[in-house]
């Protein structure tokens, strides 16, 4: 269906390009109009963040959302629900949402742009790690750090150019220090349940994981089973969209397919995993 | 101020920042990284800023010391055996301000084991742990034959002397010439090594598309160009404090003095290339660090830190009528030294205080998310602890080891006979007999 794309928006082509061009923070932007084919970057498995037994090697899934912007109300209730499903501390939040005022526009809205780690197929912040504590899964191409191995170096946060990743400094919110039971609840984050005292992931640089803890044995989410990303489970506008870019039939396969999504920054070769539509 | 003054002075301020960083260190090791500045939008700060200042320093020293050992130099040779122990003190503080940086220091070691020889800084960190060993073995090999012939000392040189030589015995000649060979073939692999590793560091930041500021093929260039500028100019200072100063290594610290303007003034032709290619382009993600740092909110470390003290003013005292002054030489070298660290921040930091997404520190209330950082009171002690840690090992290092005897006849390896034991009361003796 990839002829069924003339229907954009009503704003003109000028400030159509404005829009794209402030959104993006630098420069030049090219329209992704189909999928970029890139290989899964290898790095060699580190001990943690892979389930009991290691993965199969052959890529399975391709793990990846689209963020309808004129869905967004910019309420904030995915920053919340990724908050409480990973329990992450002060200044580290997996998703945010930015604003943005655009001049031009069919009204005098921001848009708001709901950002999660965009689980590239080129991660450059995968490439710089000196231990390799942070890859690429094999299995679903979800990039994901090894809290045991990570020295905390901090070299990835430079290397992302979408500021998608945080640096745990051991702060925490105040029922957790003041010890209510609160504190003695763990993160499911990759399913290891740790709960945050002085060890990793204090310390660590963390980032957004597509809710992998989700995921059943054979790597797959269920929506209707409520094992979705917790941000596009409680998204009120359905905004986000989430699946498998490796299904050509999955609601994002086809949105990539018949909309004209963009991608952030694509001049540095990233081939992030997840698409905006605006 | 002659030079046992400098000396003191020298003791001092290395008991009193060495004394205000254990409290820095105290806080770092009792509280994390709860009471640095840095956040997540600027991950990097004053730690990694120091980090390659220091290290800078140790490349720079060493590469100026192949002036003797590889090139044969002999204007430099009162300082040979000085540049390679300033190489390995400043590679040693290099590392503490880095390891101070991790999130966790006690896996540090996982960095050679589990090498990623995709990113630079695991290339990085094998080439400075080869440089390490290559430097540490040189200094041995360049001090063996004093270490041999200080053996009969009393008290605790003597006996550091006799640990210190490994159990090495040859006094002939032989063995002295073996060693000449063996510190000519080390200094020889050591540029190349030098050169590769802090080329590497430069690379480590050029890499690094995400921050445009960074991103430019200059980069390892320039790091080893600040490298030589202020690894040399701080070999002014010492051998105008050190081996009993200014008034006998004059004609060595003229000559340094010169060439640190060479390099000064080479260096500043490739930032106003780098300055130039940028603002022509245009492009805003790269401008903008650029306009940071000479018009954001710290504009005074470029103006006032790195041009007008480690550049201009030192420019103007090497190049007029100063120049033959070994004081004045010396005073432009601390200049560069300490300007140079303003040199260091204004790589790290503007390259990082950029928001990667237009809106990102507004994106959820936390003082990590800020661009504005500014070092807190805990950085900056454990940063002047390490100084203050390297002043000591130095002084520590020059009372202890034997001195340079190339260009003065006759010098006793022990000229006061005290032991290095206790450093304020062999600087009394050294004092007096000065």
């Amino acid at each position: 269906m990839s002829d069924d794309t003339t229907t954009v928006g009503s704003a003109p082509p000028v400030s159509r390009r404005e829009l794209v061009q402030r959104l993006c923070g630098l420069g030049a932007t090219a329209l992704a109009t189909a999928l970029g084919a890139g290989a899964s970057v290898t790095a060699p498995p580190a001990r943690a963040a892979v389930p009991e037994g290691g993965l199969p090697a052959k890529r399975q899934f391709r793990y990846g959302m689209v963020i309808d912007t004129r869905r967004c109300v910019g309420c904030r209730a995915c920053v919340v629900a990724c908050k409480a499903e990973n329990k992450t501390p002060p200044g580290v939040s997996y998703t945010v949402v930015v604003e943005e005022a655009v001049a031009n526009r069919f009204d005098d809205k921001p848009i708001f742009m709901t950002k999660p780690c965009f689980h590239c197929e080129n991660p450059p912040c995968v490439d710089v790690c000196p231990v390799s504590a942070t890859f690429k899964r094999e299995r679903d191409g979800i990039v994901v750090i090894d809290y045991d191995r990570c020295i905390g170096c901090r070299y990835c946060i430079t290397g992302c150019p979408y500021g998608a990743r945080y640096f745990d400094f051991g702060e925490n919110y105040a029922p957790i220090t003041a010890g209510t039971p609160y504190a003695q609840v763990p993160s499911p984050e990759y399913g290891q349940f740790r709960i945050r005292a002085d060890g990793s992931p204090v310390g660590n640089v963390r980032k957004c994981t597509f809710c992998l803890h989700l995921q059943d044995a054979e790597g797959r989410y269920s929506k209707a089973a409520g094992r979705w990303p917790a941000c596009a489970k409680t998204c009120t506008g359905h905004a986000i969209f989430f699946g498998d870019f490796n299904d050509p039939e999955s609601e994002v396969s086809r949105l990539v397919r018949e909309r004209q999504p963009i991608r952030l920054k694509e001049e540095l070769g990233t081939q992030p995993n997840v698409h905006y539509l605006l | 101020m002659n030079a046992s003054g400098l000396k003191r002075l020298f003791w001092i301020a290395g008991v009193v920042l060495f004394g205000a960083g254990l409290i820095g260190w105290y806080d770092r090791l009792a509280s994390g990284h709860l009471n640095a500045n840095y956040g997540s939008l600027v991950p990097w700060g004053l730690w990694v800023a120091a980090y390659i200042y220091f290290i800078g320093l140790s490349a720079g020293s060493f590469l100026i010391s192949s002036l003797v050992y590889v090139f044969n130099m002999k204007r430099f040779e009162r300082i040979g055996r000085l540049a390679v122990f300033t190489a390995v003190v400043t590679l040693f503080l290099a590392l503490m301000s880095i390891w101070a940086d991790l999130g966790h220091m006690g896996r540090a070691w996982e960095v050679l084991i589990y090498a990623n020889f995709k990113s630079p800084m695991a290339w990085m960190i094998w080439l400075y742990s080869t440089y390490l060993v290559l430097l540490v073995v040189e200094l041995w090999f360049l001090l063996r034959a004093d270490l041999v012939a200080g053996f009969g000392l009393p008290g605790f040189k003597g006996a550091a002397y006799r640990l210190l030589s490994l159990g090495s015995r040859d006094r002939s000649a032989g063995a002295a010439a073996r060693d000449r060979r063996v510190v000519r073939i080390l200094a020889t692999i050591g540029v190349p090594v030098a050169i590769m590793f802090h080329g590497g560091v430069g690379a480590l930041f050029g890499v690094v598309a995400a921050r445009p500021h960074w991103h430019s093929g200059l980069f390892p260039i320039l790091f080893l160009l600040s490298a030589l500028v202020s690894g040399g100019a701080l070999l002014t200072v010492i051998a105008a404090i050190f081996q009993d100063g200014w008034r006998q290594n004059r004609d060595t610290v003229l000559a340094l003095g010169q060439m640190v303007l060479g390099l000064l003034l080479l260096d500043v032709l490739f930032q106003i290339s780098e300055m130039l290619v940028v603002t022509y382009g245009g492009i805003p993600g790269h401008i903008q660090g650029l306009k940071l740092v000479i018009g954001g909110p710290f504009w005074w470390v470029f103006w006032g830190w790195q041009l007008a003290l480690g550049t201009l003013i030192p420019i103007w005292l090497l190049a007029g009528p100063t120049r033959k002054d070994p004081r004045w030489v010396s005073l432009a070298g601390l200049l560069i030294a300490v300007g140079f660290l303003g040199v260091r921040l204004n790589i790290v930091i503007p390259g990082l205080a950029a928001e990667e997404i237009h809106g990102l520190s507004r994106a959820f209330a936390s003082a990590r998310m800020t661009t504005h950082y500014v070092p807190s009171l805990s950085e900056w002690l454990v940063t002047l602890g390490i100084v203050g840690l390297g002043l000591l090992l130095f002084g520590i290092g020059e009372r202890l080891l034997p001195e340079e005897t190339g260009a003065r006849p006759a010098a006793p390896v022990s000229g006061d006979g005290h032991g290095g034991g206790v450093p304020l009361a062999a600087e009394e003796a050294s004092h007096v007999r000065a």
